[in-house]
């Protein structure tokens, strides 16, 4: 069957009440989740992994459920950004700069409208880009042997830090962590326990899904404690929209833009949706910045990074899904989901799971097009749900998590887990270190141990083996260029975000 | 007269029967049952306790409902420590187990337990072993991989789903001790997190030769990318793979059932025991079941009770017999 029709098929999945519904209903979750400031996507898919998990819900409609929040939270991140000119997430970051110009001059109505339209954009594009490239992606798959495995997972370690990432050292400890965690339970290649002090619970390793809830939910829960968890914050009033199809015209060559350099940045490794919403702002202001009204309310300024922020969260699905490799925190979470369902991601998940996948990839134009109508007639009522006191949202998120970590394993244990993950994610966002590399070290270091020690057996011990094929040589050019490249670029490319964020500041 | 006296001998026999049927189990069922699944929703054992319970209730041996509780943990050692010591004298309750629960128990890794302390009640399917190749690979038969295998251990590189030690890998390690391939910790194992992962390699020709079960390999057989060599089976199996020759065909005494079933806690009564082994038994022979093993790819292979016992006692033994000949335990 060819793409078009697999993707048919996918309506047929994505079009049935029940699809519909959980495309619904995870859009208005993460358009929330977006909007509150600090709640980001990642921790939006961890807090509602549990959730899909006590429903009882089937492979894909948890899948749905989980995508449409994901791209729910890109949209919804820009609601604050120009509201309060605080990021919902960070990817929102760039979206400050003309956004809170745009509301602060009377022109809330529109920005967010505008945004909204830009967002849609970013992701019909990239979904689109999804469509075309995720097979391609999936048959060379089958090209992968575990030397190549191997050097891709080194890339994928590599590029953790990502361009943007402020400390590799930090980056690299907390991918030690994860790598130590990983290691507790049988080792598959000898079937030896290790780590497990004959305790039966541990025999099969710490459980990624306690691991990731409790880190990111948790620790959420003991941050909201911390700031006494009190009030909804202050923001600009929003005044009634006025939007003339000139305006949206105006605004569709950048947002067009911003989504092509979106999704590319999304399926490189490491980039992320924060480097796609960046490098769209600037190239737009580049282009398109003649008057100097970009940082002063320009409605492209607001279009260009939502359409390369959105744009990037759907490229990052590509690499996840053919090759079992996230190239962002919050694809590496839905990574652990697809996991806990037994579904392995890679070339066999378009193979086996063909019904799944393309329904996924259906919904995602479904939510989209929802995320489309929610946010612009009825942004009014995010805007109202953002000024929720956390300490009422804050109970209901950790009932959630904790009913639906107990309800997968009827294992008190694992809400020790929960809770200690918790802590300690408290405890790493306190000193600046990274959470996603340690779910990346326990979600990819049993495979990586895995391809090396297979690599060895089919070889008979010869370590050249790892580099004996093109395609391995290129991957380990492109890690080490990964590695090497955030050290020399990454201060640069962080002076000018700043530079930029301050510049808005003073006028 | 002779109407009278059949009519008083059909009364007096149906009431006997009656009787009979009234008195064979002094245990009535509660009105709910209790099936542990001893792992994640979505696995085998998972579907093992939601169609059997499900199937008990349609038929009615169960007035009220069977719950299915997953409890994952240790490849089943956390569900068989739970069953022996806190729930021992449960007649209520079962718990799915298949060849990978007697795998352990006999390699010792559930610390301190071993199969005596629980009651064996009977299986309702399995699904067979096979060993294939890749569409190009130069072995067309079982026998030439044996032969192959025979002249240098490690000259056959198999892939499966299973860790080192597990099903997947005795399989192969079986069939090679039948083939009299020597040196048997030689032969080349590599265990992935699951039997697609392993088949990718095996028809990505990254890795020789494939060891799982046949319910695995049907997409890749109907592709025409994988070559079934043979399967570990008494008779041939039902079509579609009715094609595949079985390894004892090939002169390979070799037979590999993974099959589905349950146990029942140590100490539940006998009367509970005798209770589950006849509804498991009644149970394979309604249409009903025979609809879901025909669903879900699942080969008839039925033993209960004492036979059932013994069954498992024999292949603990010689899957521990065959793990200290490889020096996977001491």
């Amino acid at each position: 069957m060819d793409t078009m029709s697999l993707l048919m098929n996918g309506f047929a999945v994505a079009l049935t009440p029940e699809s519909i519904m959980f495309a619904v209903i995870g859009a208005i979750l993460g358009t929330l989740i977006g909007a509150l400031p600090g709640l980001g996507p990642a921790n939006g898919v961890a807090i509602l992994i549990p959730l899909a998990f006590s429903l009882g819900l089937s492979p894909t409609s948890s899948l749905i459920l989980l995508t449409s929040v994901y791209a729910g939270a890109m949209y919804g991140g820009r609601i604050s950004s120009i509201l309060l000119n605080i990021p919902g997430d960070e990817p929102a970051m760039m979206t400050c700069l003309d956004g809170y110009p745009m509301a602060l001059k009377g022109k809330a109505a529109e920005a967010l409208a505008i945004s909204a339209i830009a967002s849609f954009i970013g992701s019909f594009i990239a979904t689109i880009g999804l469509v075309i490239l995720a097979p391609i992606l999936a048959k060379f798959a089958l090209k992968f042997g575990p030397a190549e495995y191997f050097a891709l997972f080194a890339l994928a370690f590599a590029t953790l830090g990502g361009i943007t990432g402020k400390n590799q050292f930090k980056t690299l400890m907390a991918a030690a962590i994860g790598l130590m965690i990983a290691s507790v339970g049988i080792d598959i290649s000898t079937g030896v326990q290790r780590f497990t002090f004959n305790t039966l619970e541990l025999f099969e390793g710490v459980d990624f899904i306690i691991a990731i809830v409790g880190l990111f939910a948790i620790s959420e829960l003991l941050f909201f404690l911390e700031r006494h968890a009190g009030d909804g914050l202050k923001q600009v009033a929003i005044n009634k929209l006025k939007l003339s199809p000139k305006d949206i015209i105006k605004v569709l060559p950048a947002s067009f833009r911003g989504a092509v350099l979106g999704f590319v940045a999304g399926v490189l490794p490491g980039a992320g949706a924060s480097l796609g919403s960046f490098i769209s702002y600037t190239l737009e202001k580049r282009v398109s910045d003649k008057d100097g009204t970009f940082g002063k309310g320009d409605a492209r300024g607001v279009a260009a990074p939502e359409a390369g922020n959105n744009g990037a969260a759907s490229g990052a699905l590509v690499p996840m899904l053919t090759l079992g490799v996230p190239g962002s925190g919050t694809t590496a979470v839905l990574l652990a989901m697809l996991i806990s369902l037994n579904i392995s991601p890679g070339p066999m998940l378009f193979q086996q799971n063909a019904d799944l996948v393309w329904g996924v990839i259906a919904a995602m134009f479904v939510g989209n097009l929802v995320l489309l109508l929610l946010n612009i007639p009825m942004v009014g009522i995010f805007v109202r749900l953002l000024s929720i006191p956390p300490k009422y949202l804050m109970p209901v998120v950790t009932l959630i998590a904790s009913v639906g970590i107990y309800s997968v394993s009827h294992s008190a244990l694992d809400l020790y887990f929960m809770v200690g993950f918790g802590v300690l994610g408290y405890i790493f966002r306190k000193v600046d270190i990274p959470l996603v590399p340690i779910i990346l070290g326990m979600l990819l270091g049993p495979e990586m141990e895995k391809s090396l020690r297979h690599a060895l057996v089919l070889s008979d011990g010869d370590w050249t083996a790892l580099f004996n094929s093109g395609l391995s040589m290129g991957l380990w050019t492109v890690a080490i260029l990964g590695l090497v490249l955030p050290i020399i670029v990454g201060p640069i490319v962080r002076a000018k975000m700043s530079k930029s964020k301050a510049a808005t500041k003073e006028d | 007269m002779l109407n009278t006296f059949s009519l008083k001998t059909v009364l007096i026999s149906s009431a006997a029967a009656l009787t009979i049927a009234g008195q064979a189990y002094a245990y009535e069922p509660a009105r709910s049952a209790e099936c542990i699944a001893p792992a994640n929703p979505g696995g085998g054992w998972d579907f093992t306790c939601r169609s059997v319970g499900k199937v008990l209730v349609d038929l009615d041996y169960i007035k009220g409902n069977v719950q299915t509780v997953n409890m994952s943990g240790a490849g089943g050692g956390v569900a068989f420590a739970h069953t022996i010591s806190k729930r021992a004298k449960d007649d209520n309750l079962i718990v799915a187990a298949s060849t990978a629960t007697t795998t352990r128990l006999a390699q010792g890794q559930f610390p301190g337990m071993n199969a005596d302390q629980v009651k064996w009640v009977g299986t309702l399917g399995a699904d067979y072993g096979i060993i294939a190749v890749g569409k190009d690979s130069k072995y067309t038969s079982l026998t030439q991989v044996m032969e192959a295998l025979k002249k240098d251990p490690s000259s056959v590189k198999f892939a499966g789903g299973s860790a080192s030690g597990g099903w997947d890998h005795l399989k192969v390690l079986m069939t090679a001790q039948k083939a009299n391939v020597e040196k048997l910790p030689q032969v080349r194992y590599l265990a992935f997190s699951g039997g697609s992962e392993a088949l990718v390699q095996v028809v990505g020709g990254h890795v020789d030769a494939f060891t799982g079960d046949i319910s695995e390999v049907k997409g890749f057989m109907d592709s025409g990318d994988l070559r079934v060599l043979a399967v570990l089976s008494e008779q041939r199996l039902p079509a579609p793979f009715d094609a595949i020759p079985t390894a004892m065909e090939q002169g390979i005494d070799s037979i590999a059932p993974n099959w589905r079933g349950f146990y029942v806690p140590g100490d539940a009564s006998a009367d509970s025991y005798d209770w589950w082994v006849n509804t498991v038994d009644e149970l394979y022979e309604t249409q009903e079941w025979k609809d879901v093993m025909t669903k879900n790819g699942l080969i008839p292979f039925h033993k209960s009770g004492a036979d059932f016992t013994q069954f498992v006692k024999n292949q603990t033994l010689e899957i521990r017999t065959l793990s200290q000949d490889i020096g996977l335990i001491k």
